[in-house]
């Protein structure tokens, strides 16, 4: 301790705390309490309590379980190439091999440039006729898919463009943890006789799992909760098929103005996440007793 | 093939299909940036060339000309560098006390602190986004630099905290503790002892926050709805959204706004991820 009075520590955290009890606190109380109420653009002044209305909507609505298992597919699907791409990458870079850190930082690029701009850019590759994309399936005799007019290749084009997003992050944590496994496990290996596929299912894999557990859970929820891509992507016409849980909300929210029925699906999703993050503090536990 | 430059039990072959895979990732990922070059140096009547050239033919900076001269760029550029500035100092000044509390004194609720730092990044943005910016608007704050500093700052903090918390607590407290005992107050211990020797991790936060401020639209977008008061990312976004959006000029500017952070961040990635295990190696 070296300081005399016992409150120092709560004063240096407490503009900490303070703003994030403003911006995360608050928040999070306000919008369940408006979640109760008929709030849109037209009764903003006064918005009248109207119990479970807007649950009971919610919950009654097909949308909400099709948007939901949109979500999952989503989430898995981008996580899963985010992952395994990025140990593929990683475990390519973790080697003897002339001109890798070149390959490093250019395989860095879609983490460096801006989300809103790498999008934009996707968008305009994915446009019909006068996009790459269109351009290079032409000349392999692949005409017409709509990417950006038929909603169900507009979502397979956000998961594209998701996936060349979140590559690199996982890339860069994995090969962190790759060039912190002891060389001498390696060797100690091959005096036992293990090689090629089981060096990796035996012993690189397994020492990945510590650092790229929590990454990959980190991933979900970044993923889960991430508007920029389709919000973007679909101009903000997003018809149903492109839609995940949180664009959805921003949409109702700030397309629609239906604050009340807008909260109300957030408090929803709010449950949807804390179900999981209770998963994830139970993993996180398990794997760290050594806390304090 | 049997050298130093490769993997000993490496073939030629395997060597090969290695580098022919490397070759075509990084294609891929860097083609999407090649693509915002090829596209910002088209002169205005080949916008809809289907040519794969990466240098277009007759290749011109009359995009980047009209960005900086013709269009309201400096006053983005103004806007956004506001908003970022601000909340990078905001940022660094709020999470060196907290992080170095955290590190340095244990007290009542330290852990159900911590934790709840980290709650904060599992339920992001999205969930609060609507409470906060009806909040933001009963104060007035739409339109304001303000009320994108403050969430900004908010979302800064935890990361932040916890890169500079793992960091404070590589270095041994006994210079503190002889600075004490020869009369030092704490905030110069903090100013003087404690802040020098964390510069490395201060930047590294420091241009975390800078850059999330940078590069942030959802948020900006519903509350900088003045055209005045854009910054670089919703002004950028609104170029392209009409029918005959001119991808040229967009093109360029979105290069002006992204090669510099681009440029920093290749450079302090490393710093970033080394951050970021640190803070959770150590509890």
């Amino acid at each position: 301790m070296i300081v005399r009075n016992k409150m120092y520590p709560y004063y240096l955290i407490a503009p900490a705390i303070l703003i994030l009890l403003l911006i995360v606190g608050y928040p999070l109380y306000y919008g369940i309490s408006i979640s109760f109420t008929n709030m849109n653009l037209y009764t903003f002044r006064a918005p009248r309590f109207i119990g479970f209305e807007n649950y009971k909507n919610i919950l009654s609505s097909p949308v909400l379980y099709s948007t939901t298992l949109r979500t999952i597919i989503w989430t898995a699907v981008n996580v899963f190439f985010h992952v395994s791409g990025g140990i593929f990458l990683a475990l390519l870079l973790n080697r003897k091999l002339p001109g890798k850190n070149l390959f490093r930082v250019l395989l860095m690029l879609p983490w460096a440039i801006p989300q809103y701009i790498a999008v934009v850019t996707w968008k305009n590759m994915f446009r019909g006729q006068y996009g790459t994309i269109d351009i290079i399936l032409n000349s392999f005799g692949i005409n017409g898919i709509g990417w950006l007019s038929n909603p169900s290749w507009t979502f397979v084009a956000a998961i594209i463009t998701n996936i060349w997003l979140g590559i690199p992050f996982m890339m860069a944590i994995a090969l962190g943890g790759l060039q912190s496994i002891p060389h001498e496990l390696y060797e100690a290996g091959e005096i036992d006789g293990v090689r090629g596929w089981s060096k990796l299912s035996k012993i690189t894999l397994p020492l990945l799992k510590p650092v790229m557990v929590p990454a990959a859970t980190l991933g979900c929820v970044w993923t889960f909760n991430m508007v920029n891509v389709i919000y973007i992507l679909t101009d903000n016409t997003g018809q149903e098929a492109t839609q995940i849980l949180v664009t959805r909300v921003y949409k109702d929210a700030f397309t629609y103005f239906s604050y009340g029925s807008a909260a109300a699906f957030s408090v929803v999703i709010f449950v949807l996440l804390a179900v999981f993050a209770s998963f994830f503090i139970k993993a996180m536990k398990g794997d760290e007793e050594v806390y304090d | 093939m049997k050298n130093d430059h490769f993997e000993a039990h490496d073939s030629r072959g395997k060597i090969v299909a290695i580098y022919a895979i490397l070759v075509v990732m990084t294609f891929i990922s860097v083609y999407p940036l090649l693509d915002v070059v090829k596209i910002s140096l088209r002169p205005y009547n080949s916008l809809f060339s289907t040519s794969l050239k990466l240098i277009p033919d007759n290749a011109t900076l009359e995009n980047f000309r009209v960005v900086l001269f013709d269009r309201p760029f400096m006053t983005w550029l103004n806007n956004s560098l506001i908003v970022s500035l601000a909340t990078a100092l905001l940022g660094a000044v709020i999470s060196i006390t907290g992080a170095y509390s955290f590190s340095r004194f244990r007290f009542f609720g330290r852990r159900t602190m911590l934790t709840s730092f980290l709650m904060t990044q599992i339920f992001p943005a999205p969930m609060l986004l609507l409470p906060t910016y009806i909040l933001l608007r009963q104060f007035n704050l739409v339109n304001n630099f303000l009320g994108l500093i403050i969430p900004y700052v908010a979302t800064a903090i935890p990361l932040n905290v916890w890169v500079l918390k793992g960091y404070f607590d590589t270095i041994p407290i006994s210079i503190e503790e002889s600075a004490y005992v020869d009369g030092a107050s704490f905030s110069q211990i903090l100013t003087r002892i404690v802040i020098p020797l964390s510069l490395p991790a201060i930047g590294v936060g420091l241009l975390n926050s800078f850059m999330q401020a940078w590069n942030e639209y959802i948020i900006a977008r519903i509350i900088m709805t003045d055209k005045d008061m854009n910054t670089l990312p919703v002004a950028l976004v609104g170029m392209t959204g009409s029918f005959n959006s001119d991808w040229g000029i967009y093109s360029a500017a979105s290069l002006i706004t992204a090669v510099p952070v681009m440029v920093v961040f290749i450079g302090m990635s490393k710093f970033l991820i080394n951050g970021l295990t640190l803070g959770g190696v150590k509890g």
